[in-house]
């Protein structure tokens, strides 16, 4: 992270360089090329053996974009998601978020993933723990590790300033929750969460004795938990029975209108024309085609476009 | 018949050797499944995670070795090999001897049962852990690994019950085992009826037992799920 920080920082200002970008390779700290970029991807491409899924794809995703993806099935929605916050490997290219290469190996990719929720179509909710717990686990146990970082910290500071001059003392870190504060914090934010979708009262069930609807709204959250910076939704409501797909989109929606950053796969084209402010039609690997829901619901270009909407409109 | 026995098992004090033989047997039984789930986990886990980097290959690889050998060789050969060539030279006592062998020898059957446990855990359980910034370590940890030991208790159950059972062999190396008791009061008057009937009796009864136990903790287990 550091690396790249510092040639972000040292070539800040001068203009796109066309060498710069002939040489980045995968493991060059390369930079991000638009500055108010939330995510960048440049020149992404996956493959699994011979077949390509992701054909050199370059895209930049500011800050408040709700953007939707759609195309028909195997073109790569999913593949592309999961390249965003590296679940899945790039085979080469690379994707910035908030000027962080998250295909730079320095990079420590679990500090970055924290700022991006992920939602998937299967919910993925921990079978093992109660709804609390599952909505906690993450924010307490980074919180611990801090803590316990800091602690140690502290602790050599404290006795190396044994040997320091009285002037030359390093000051501590300041510590202001200990272990308890961070569980209660933790614990009362998720309540906070649940309350806000209503179920508050389920706190202490586990997973597998609850709706999908349900299931599907707590793993939101659960994400939420995490003050995420942009949230990736890989069809959130595919797996649902056709009543429960309404009260997952609201939450989306209500999100959305707050202002959360979003990019979402979806087979819900009347979602996705209300919601999206970017609509990409991808296919082939490729985005065929991209605009606002007007442009590409409305007046689509790509032929492409045009049947896979004569299908599903 | 019965008077033999009797002058054998009390008053010769056979009881002694079959109350310490029993003791040796749960002991080797109980701590070498101890020491293969340990062992038998961490090559698992090596495994699982053996197409992360090169340590891990390399790792994963010393773990598929080990495997085939234990699993690749009969028990009792590899008490004589221990017994005879490894500890040679070693004062160590016999138990302990046998609880190393049963140990290493049940961590190679209880990696691969751990590793099918592993696996079976949805890989979404992994996705989602780390997609809210947990390390794989502690994904593994915290998420997979109790999945994954539910999923595995009752095929655990049946090593220890194998375990048990198996134990008859470290006689061989002279550890005071079950077997061994009963052998000693069977082979000094010749008369055997009793005391191997008496022998498999107990054996009985102890994986009933273990049985019922195992069935306890299966329970448990699913219960918490269901609230
Ligand atoms: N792990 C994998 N190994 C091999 N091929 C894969 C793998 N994952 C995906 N693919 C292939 O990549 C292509 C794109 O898959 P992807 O899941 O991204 O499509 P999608 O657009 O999300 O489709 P859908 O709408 O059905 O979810 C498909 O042809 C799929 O078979
Ligand atoms: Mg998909």
């Amino acid at each position: 992270m550091k690396d790249v920080e510092k040639i972000v920082a040292s070539t800040e200002g001068i203009p796109v360089d066309e060498e710069i970008v002939e040489r980045r390779s995968r493991y060059d700290p390369v930079r991000p090329l638009d500055p108010e970029a939330l995510i960048e991807v440049q020149d992404l491409t996956k493959q699994y053996g011979d077949l390509v899924v992701l054909d050199n794809i370059s895209e930049v995703i500011r800050s408040g974009e709700k953007v939707a993806i759609i195309g028909p099935s195997g073109s790569g929605k999913s593949t592309f998601l999961r390249c965003l916050n590296v679940l899945e490997d790039p085979t080469s290219g690379n994707v910035f978020f908030e000027g962080n290469n998250l295909c730079n190996p320095h990079v420590d990719i679990n500090v970055q993933r924290r700022r991006m929720g992920m939602v998937f179509q299967q919910f993925n909710l921990f079978n093992n723990m109660t709804v609390l717990k599952n909505i906690t686990l993450a924010p307490v146990h980074i919180a611990l590790h801090d803590l316990r970082r800091e602690k140690m910290h502290n602790g050599w500071t404290k006795f190396c300033n044994l040997f320091r001059k009285k002037d030359k003392k390093q000051p501590l870190i300041p510590i202001q929750r200990d272990a308890k504060t961070i569980r209660a914090d933790a614990a009362e934010n998720a309540m906070r969460l649940l309350a806000r979708i209503g179920l508050a009262d389920k706190a202490n069930v586990y997973p597998s004795t609850l709706s999908g609807g349900q299931r599907q709204r707590i793993a939101i959250v659960r994400a939420l938990a995490m003050n995420p910076k942009v949230m990736l939704f890989d069809e959130p409501t595919s797996a649902l029975d056709p009543e429960m797909v309404g009260e997952v989109l609201e939450l989306i929606k209500e999100l959305a209108d707050e202002g959360m950053t979003m990019v979402i796969v979806t087979h819900e084209m009347g979602f996705a024309r209300e919601v999206a402010t970017r609509v990409f039609f991808m296919d082939g690997g490729k985005i065929r085609e991209q605009g606002t829901p007007e442009q590409v619901f409305g007046a689509p270009q790509d032929d492409r476009l045009k049947e896979f909407l004569s299908k599903v409109l | 018949m019965w008077d033999i026995f009797y002058e054998q098992f009390v008053t010769k004090g056979g009881y002694k050797n079959v109350l310490l033989g029993l003791r040796n047997t749960l002991i080797i039984a109980i701590a070498g499944l101890a020491i293969g789930i340990i062992i038998g986990t961490l090559v698992a886990v090596l495994q699982v995670a053996g197409k992360r980097n090169i340590v891990a290959y390399v790792f994963s690889w010393v773990g598929t070795v080990y495997t085939s050998l234990f699993r690749g060789t009969p028990i009792i050969v590899q008490l004589l090999i221990f017994h005879y060539i490894i500890f040679a030279s070693v004062e160590i006592d016999s138990l302990l001897e046998a609880v190393i062998v049963f140990g290493l020898n049940s961590g190679a059957y209880v990696s691969e049962i751990m590793r099918g446990g592993i696996m079976s855990v949805d890989i979404g359980q992994t996705e989602a852990g780390r997609t809210l910034g947990l390390s794989y370590a502690t994904t593994m940890l915290k998420v997979v690994f109790p999945q994954a030991i539910k999923n595995v208790v009752p095929t655990l159950g049946n090593e220890l019950i194998a375990l048990t059972k198996d134990t008859s062999v470290a006689s061989y190396v002279a550890t005071m085992d079950l077997t061994n008791a009963f052998r000693l009061i069977a082979s000094a008057k010749y008369e055997y009826i009793i005391p191997y009937l008496m022998l498999a009796l107990f054996y009985l009864v102890i994986i009933l037992i273990f049985t019922v136990l195992i069935r306890l903790v299966e329970r448990r287990m699913r219960k918490s799920e269901r609230r």
